[in-house]
């Protein structure tokens, strides 16, 4: 199981500001190891962001993305105290859903 | 889980293959939508069809925030904001990577159109932001240099 999600969900004004950190390596699938095998490719395909049952953010990703990827965005209609939900699915198949309580300003 | 678990063994001799390309299968079957064909594109004009568009617009409405100057390929920060109204996607292209298109964001109503995130450049090259506004395709572009590259290995 992947590590947690680092979430940050603060209030700025009349928005919420989210930062998160992911831990993930984001493979390519271009890089060789040490004997010169290519490395599969692991990395996340989905983000989905949500906030009391609505959708705030959705997100498809590329191998580019760098390892432990960082996002950072703001919406509005969030309170202090209210649930920020994040998921990541990866072309494995595996997912990690982690929660942030938001922050007041 | 074991049915997927099958599907991946059965498929196993272009996984190998396939691999290269990132595409695995048993995302899909979680029913979450992943747009491979955009994401196996290889150039700015290809990846722009494949997200559904004939061409896009240069607009001083779509701003990227990011180094003039990467020293580091692996983590170049990149910031895109639309000024547009209606903005409903918003997606970073880096034009010399192997797969051009890094990330797409779906933007709701109620969320602002600005994302910032961090992606990996193999090499100096023009990043595109493409922002879907109003039904139409607009785009910024900037050029970041790259001291060393993010992909090698």
């Amino acid at each position: 199981m992947a590590d947690p999600m680092r979430i940050r969900a603060n209030m700025t004004g009349d928005k919420v500001e989210v930062k998160v950190l992911m831990a993930h390596e984001m493979e390519t699938g271009l890089r060789k190891d040490a004997s010169g095998n290519a490395i599969p490719a692991h990395f996340i395909r989905n983000v989905t962001v949500t906030h009391g049952g609505k959708t705030v953010l959705s997100a498809q990703w590329g191998t580019s993305v760098s390892r432990n990827p960082f996002l950072h965005f703001r919406f509005k209609g969030g309170k202090p105290g209210e649930k920020v939900t994040i998921t990541w699915l990866d072309n494995r198949g595996e997912k990690r859903t982690d929660e942030a309580v938001i922050a007041g300003g | 889980m074991d049915a997927k678990r099958r599907e991946v063994l059965k498929t196993g001799g272009g996984v190998l293959a396939l691999a290269a390309a990132g595409v695995i299968r048993p995302g899909d079957a979680l029913g979450q939508e992943w747009n491979k064909a955009a994401f196996d594109t290889k150039s700015v004009a290809e990846t722009v069809k494949a997200l559904g568009a004939s061409g896009s617009t240069p607009s001083s409405g779509v701003e990227i925030t990011a180094p003039d100057i990467a020293e580091n390929g692996a983590v170049v920060p990149i910031a895109v904001e639309s000024k547009l109204p209606r903005t409903e996607a918003i997606a970073i292209l880096i034009e010399k990577n192997p797969n051009t298109l890094s990330a797409e964001f779906a933007i709701p109503s109620g969320t602002d159109p600005f994302v910032s995130t961090r992606v990996k450049m193999a090499e100096t090259s023009n990043i595109y932001a493409l922002v879907v506004a109003d039904g139409k395709y607009f785009h910024a572009v900037k050029e970041i240099k790259v001291t060393i590259g993010g992909c090698g290995g």
